[in-house]
């Protein structure tokens, strides 16, 4: 059986995640090919809602990437993302899809390589984790 | 406004679990300003119902639309088309909401998403507090503006009881002992003169006690 | 047969009540075994009334079985699990069996208790409730209907010395004092200094005031006092000489301070009684009484 290749979809912050994933790519590191960034002004815009649509079309896993604690140029953006993706977690677990296949990481943006290795650490847990419930029916 | 939070979502799916063609519905005025049935979360109530549906093997169509005001008829007849093609409705507004499409829409079955708790406001974001139970005859000239029946957990009208302490109730030590509330507020005024007297026990026939509560007003009658 | 109890309170002796707890069930052995112990060592037994929310045998049963028993019994009422009618009906009906003694509180909240999600009533305060018992006395109802027949209670209630916003808790004091509450049992005093402090306050009130003693156990129970009761604060050197005690030696440890405390509020004088309880080891009151 070929290995399971699980799509994830990562909503990232364009002042510090998009440029680390530029840096990622500049330095010749690739994102993972599975991973569809989707680019936010910050990640206070993260609603609960887009979170749950990731799902609902089919994403195995989700990430929302902000800035590292404090750096937020829209203050608190990240800290309010940090809260709406706990109660996400919490919804997904409620529905059965499981609140494990969504994380939020912080980074600021010259972490290129840092950006890479957690597009693979997420791959790797859902990978663990198998395909989203919500697929195999 | 009227307070609300969403029942669990395996709750709310049990309720519609046998129906193909679901409308869920919001209500633009309190639950949407206590962030649990405006706009919004009609949207991410419908999603998690999708998918906890789906998990059961099940994909029936789940319709969304939010109105200004589910209590009043106006408004509510906004949704008699979508209404009518559809096998159920779940509202998410509060108890009145609920009720209202239920007496408008006769022949379908409508469901509630929240459990409506009490009538309040947001004492900051994301805390909502209970300061009002309608008893119908308003004490608050006499308590300083505090609420005995809505903020004391026994609605005691004489004074706080033997559980209070450090301003707390002993029913939670997060939350604060309304008549020690009343009390600090009546002596920052310089009215405590006002509670020296014995409460007599309240009248209770212009609260729930005498069925429910209706007003008729011919003077502003159409 | 036992005294009246308004009678000792007028009598100018010191006076000793104590409690009794009825029990989860049927099983009323044990209880009759503490009542058969005190009845004639005290001068009142006071019996809890689902204390601490929790659903037993009622006050008033075993109040009635006190008074088989020769003792005097003093009702407990709290205004939790009844509303008026059923208050005044159950008032009537202890003055019927005998009962002439009543003590009401306002009852803990239900859900610190074993019904947690049952509906509580407090359509009574513990104030207006003293003052229903006043209005049955003058032959009428609180709706203002004439009753054939009206009761005689002494009418009791309670207070919290060693409360921690006084003045709040002053004012509820005048205003049962007011409504006719004619003696007082305290909330569990363990530090004397705070129950002289509310006596100087109380004093100018025409009412009798019995010192809440509930025996320490362990260290452990006076810290759990202290988290967990609200007006009720048991100082550190209390502690420190329980947790001195060998272990197996910290009942009798507490019997000793209970004991001392008992003497001091009579030699000195603080309290015109005191109110002794406990919970479940009512054997250990008679040596205490043993001291007066
Ligand atoms: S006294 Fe009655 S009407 Fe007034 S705030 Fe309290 S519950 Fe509401
Ligand atoms: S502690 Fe205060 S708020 Fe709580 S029941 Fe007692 S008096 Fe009411």
């Amino acid at each position: 059986m070929a290995e399971f290749e699980p799509k994830l979809i990562a909503f990232c912050c364009s002042n510090c995640a998009t440029s680390a994933a530029n840096v990622c790519e500049a330095i010749g590191l690739s994102t993972p090919g599975n991973v569809d960034v989707v680019r936010i002004p910050c990640t206070g815009r993260v609603d609960i809602l887009h979170l749950l649509k990731a799902f609902e079309i089919g994403a195995d896993g989700a990430y929302v990437a902000g800035c590292s604690d404090g750096n937020c140029q829209f203050r608190d953006g990240n800290i309010k993302a940090k809260r709406r993706v706990a109660r996400a977690k919490k919804l997904l677990d409620e529905v059965g899809v499981g609140g494990d296949r969504l994380e939020m990481y912080n980074m600021s943006a010259s972490m290129g390589p840092e950006f890479a290795k957690m597009a693979r650490k997420m791959t790797e847990r859902i990978r663990e984790l198998g395909p989203s419930p919500l697929r195999k029916k | 406004m009227i307070i609300a939070e969403q029942k669990p979502i395996q709750e709310i799916k049990s309720m519609i679990a046998g129906y193909q063609k679901v409308l869920v519905v919001g209500c633009g005025t309190c639950v949407t300003v206590c962030m649990a049935g405006g706009e919004k979360e009609v949207g991410i109530i419908a999603s998690t119902l999708r998918m906890a549906l789906k998990l059961d093997g099940k994909e029936p169509e789940v319709i969304e639309d939010c109105i200004r005001r589910q209590c009043e008829w106006e408004f509510v007849d906004e949704l008699k088309e979508k209404i009518e093609g559809v096998d159920a409705v779940l509202s998410t507004a509060c108890g009145v909401g609920v009720q209202a499409l239920a007496e408008r829409f006769g022949d379908k079955p409508v469901y509630p998403a929240l459990n409506t708790t009490s009538m309040g406001m947001p004492k900051e974001h994301g805390f909502w507090i209970e300061t009002c139970r309608g008893c119908g005859d308003c004490g608050l000239g006499k308590f300083g503006g505090v609420c005995p029946i809505a903020r004391c957990s026994k609605g005691l009208l004489n004074g706080p009881c033997g559980g209070s302490q450090d301003g707390k109730c002993e029913v939670d030590k997060e939350m604060d002992c309304g008549w020690q509330l009343i009390y600090e507020r009546l002596n920052s005024l310089g009215q405590l003169d006002q509670i020296e007297d014995i409460v007599q026990p309240k009248d209770w026939s212009t609260d729930r006690d005498k069925g429910q509560r209706r007003i008729i007003r011919e003077d502003v009658k159409v | 047969m036992a005294r009246p109890f308004k009678e000792i309170l007028s009598s100018g002796e010191f006076v000793v009540t104590s409690e009794i707890g009825p029990p989860k069930g049927t099983n009323i052995e044990k209880m009759v075994h503490h009542i058969e112990l005190l009845s004639d060592k005290v001068h009142g037994l006071n019996v809890t009334d689902n204390q601490s929310s929790v659903m037993r045998l009622s006050s008033l049963a075993a109040c009635h079985i006190i008074k088989d028993n020769g003792g005097e019994p003093i009702l407990q009422m709290t205004c939790r699990d009844r509303n008026r009618m059923a208050l005044q009906s159950d008032l009537i009906s202890a003055h019927v069996l005998g009962i002439h003694n009543v003590l009401c509180l306002t009852g803990d909240h239900i859900s610190l208790g074993d019904h947690k999600g049952g509906k509580q009533v407090f359509d009574l305060d513990s104030v207006q409730l003293v003052a229903t018992v006043k209005a049955l006395e003058q032959g009428k109802d609180i709706g203002g209907n004439e009753l054939d027949g009206a009761v005689e209670f002494c009418v009791g209630a309670t207070a919290t010395p060693e409360a921690d916003r006084m003045d709040s808790q002053l004012l509820k004091f005048r205003k049962k004092v007011k409504a006719g509450a004619k003696f007082f049992q305290t909330q569990a005093v363990y530090d004397m200094d705070m129950l002289k402090k509310f006596m100087e306050y109380a004093r100018q009130f025409e009412v009798k005031i019995l010192a809440g003693i509930l025996v320490l156990i362990s260290p452990g129970m006076a810290k759990y006092l202290n988290a967990n009761v609200a007006g009720v604060t048991v100082p550190q050197e209390l502690i420190n000489e329980m947790a001195g005690a060998e272990k197996g030696k910290r009942l009798q440890k507490g019997i000793e301070i209970a004991t001392r405390q008992i003497k001091q509020i009579k030699e000195e004088n603080i309290c015109p009684g005191v109110h002794i309880m406990a919970i479940g080891k009512e054997e250990i009151v008679p040596e205490i009484l043993a001291c007066l």
